[in-house]
């Protein structure tokens, strides 16, 4: 019944760089029937204790690659291994070292809430007991020992949320995955999912986290992915890829004594580095490079066309800008 | 906040297997009325209705109530078996497939996926065979007359399971083979058939009068499983059962692995 891995030839054991790295990818492509390539040759290395974020628009394959890495896709070339196993060619022995909250509720609606979480230690291979003292010591970090009982289509989004991660921590997964965990979460929820995300890291879990969110990426994630059209466009820290973009601070100079339209002529000569300068209200909306110094420049041209300046606002680059940069587009739905 | 992962079991893929089952058999015992109402409510009107109303209005000439009955028994054993096997397997697939997608956690359990599709089947075995055992009293004492037992123990050990086995199949390869939204229809559509002209309320043999219909009815996989179970547990005629055992046989082994197949690709893509 096992299927021959549809993949490239490769070498039977992974390479050396797949045993050091929790995830690794190499040239990792999903074409669908039908000719809709998903991804495209994605080389891809999660390093073991990271928390790295996958971010990306609707449909740059984000999700199709946490299939293939979770073995619900199978790849149709290149090679993938989670924590040192193909997971093409032994998909049930990967599920033992992950761990997966995807992006719908997928809790089993026929059992409770400690059920729930018990009955997923014994499909590992837990005892019973062991299952049981699991459940409730992990029930009590998420918060939700006092819901213990109740049924699952009971629980809020959030608790249930809390509930999924709990499920997929519970068996010691090597990587956990987390599909946009705090998607259509109300604020409290979504820090109180940032919170247990934060003290996974701490605790060293590896986690792959998919998101739309920037500043989610931004705040949890040591390492961002920006992945579009199934390619990978830029891997680095958060500071480094907001390091990296080019015209990336705004400073929004408010002044009276002169026309929006004459300052910002002045301001575009006037300072050096400046990438473009536009009126903005009674405000000028003025693009430099992140890190450089302007006050002072903006001060002098401003005097020079006679400006009273009343205010002057730098906004450093944000991982949105980095990805508007990259993808040339604004979020396709968040 | 990480939990250490456990010594992983000898065969974990085993293991897996059995607390999957572990966990529907618990979600069974929990929900006893759910099996009790689909499992005994249209076979129970049947034997009355046949087994008891019939005889009594009609005012049949002695050992006639006694043939219904006998005719009855086998039929109804037949039909809860076949029940069992399309709502304990495809039902549950509605809610699988369906938008809460809940058999995802199941399918990364640490076994393949086919073998979380034999799961199901076995379960379905299992509940079929529950439900024979409930039903075959009832078909004894409800009837107007009881029927001629004749217990036949070889064929009753091995051919319940085996019709259990095969209905658990066709279950799966009808839940994975259409589209969950049109499962209730089809059943409908499906179940009806299958049922009258599986030799349920009549044996085959009577049938030689209609030869077209006699015909048609060993299309009908459920007729092996009546005429199996006919000779079983009465002494009736019945098919031969040179013929039944390799036709259930042949049956279960193609629906097993059309329907694995099918599942495998359809959690999968």
């Amino acid at each position: 019944m096992t299927r021959a891995p549809a993949t490239a030839p490769g070498p039977a054991t992974p390479p050396e760089a797949a045993a050091g790295a929790a995830v690794l990818t190499e040239r990792l492509g999903k074409t669908y029937p039908g000719g809709t390539v998903a991804v495209a040759g994605l080389d891809l290395a999660v390093r073991r204790g990271e928390v790295l974020a996958l971010l990306g628009p609707n449909g740059a394959g984000k999700s199709t690659t946490a299939g293939m890495l979770t073995t619900t896709v199978r790849p149709t070339s290149g090679r993938a291994w989670v924590a040192g196993i193909d997971v093409a060619a032994a998909p049930a022995r990967v599920h033992r070292h992950i761990g997966v909250v995807p992006q719908r509720n997928t809790l089993d609606r026929r059992l409770n809430v400690r059920d729930n979480l018990i009955f997923h230690g014994r499909y590992f291979g837990m005892r019973p007991v062991t299952a049981r003292a699991t459940t409730a010591r992990l029930l009590e970090q998420v918060s939700l020992a006092n819901a213990a009982g109740q049924r699952v289509d009971e629980l809020s989004g959030g608790m249930a949320q809390r509930l999924m991660i709990a499920r997929a921590i519970l068996h010691g997964p090597e990587v956990l995955f987390l599909d946009e965990p705090t998607t259509g979460l109300d604020p409290q929820s979504r820090l109180a999912v940032h919170d247990i995300i934060t003290s996974l890291r701490a605790a060293g879990q590896t986690i792959l986290l998919i998101t739309h969110d920037m500043t989610e990426a931004d705040a949890l994630a040591g390492r961002v992915a920006i992945i579009d059209h199934g390619r990978l466009l830029a891997l680095d820290t958060p500071a480094a890829l907001k390091r990296s973009v080019r015209g990336g601070t705004t400073v929004t100079v408010t002044a009276d004594g002169t026309s929006p339209v004459h300052l910002a002529a002045a301001l575009a000569a006037g300072v050096p580095g400046a990438r473009d300068a536009r009126p903005l209200g009674d405000a000028v909306l003025l693009t430099v490079d992140d890190g450089q110094p302007v006050l002072p420049a903006v001060l002098t041209a401003a005097e020079a066309c006679h400006a009273r300046v009343r205010e002057v606002r730098a906004d450093p680059p944000t991982l949105e800008t980095v990805f508007i940069q990259l993808t040339g587009k604004e979020l396709r739905d968040s | 906040m990480t939990i250490p992962a456990p010594a992983p079991p000898r065969f974990p893929a085993l293991a897996a297997f059995a607390a999957l089952l572990a966990r529907d058999l618990t979600v069974l015992r929990k929900q006893p009325a759910d099996f009790i109402t689909r499992t005994i409510i249209q076979p129970v009107l049947f034997v009355f209705v046949l087994g008891y109303i019939s005889p009594r209005i009609s005012q049949p000439a002695a050992g006639s109530a006694t043939q219904t009955a006998t005719t009855l028994l086998a039929g109804m054993l037949a039909i809860v078996i076949l029940f069992q096997g399309l709502f304990a397997v495809a039902l549950p697939l509605v809610a699988d497939f369906g938008y809460t997608r809940e058999i995802d956690d199941r399918l990364l359990a640490p076994l393949p996926a086919w073998a979380v599709a034999i799961e199901k089947i076995t379960l379905g075995t299992i509940q079929g065979l529950l439900a024979a055992l409930v039903i075959f009293p009832l078909a004894i004492f409800i009837p107007a007359a009881p029927p001629a037992l004749h217990i036949h123990w070889a064929v009753l050990l091995t051919l319940a399971p085996l019709a259990a086995l095969m209905c658990a199949s066709l279950g799966l390869f009808l839940g994975t083979a259409m589209d969950p939204r049109l499962t209730m229809a089809l059943f409908a559509v499906l179940i009806t058939p299958l049922m009258w002209l599986g030799a349920t309320l009549f044996p085959w043999s009577a049938l030689h009068v209609i030869p077209w219909v006699q015909g048609l009815a060993l299309a009908d996989p459920l007729t092996y499983a009546s005429e199996g179970l006919r000779a079983a547990v009465t002494s009736q005629p019945h098919l031969s059962l040179l013929v039944i055992y390799p036709v259930l046989a042949g049956a279960t082994g193609l629906l097993l692995w059309q329907a694995t197949r099918l599942f495998t690709r359809r959690v999968i893509s």
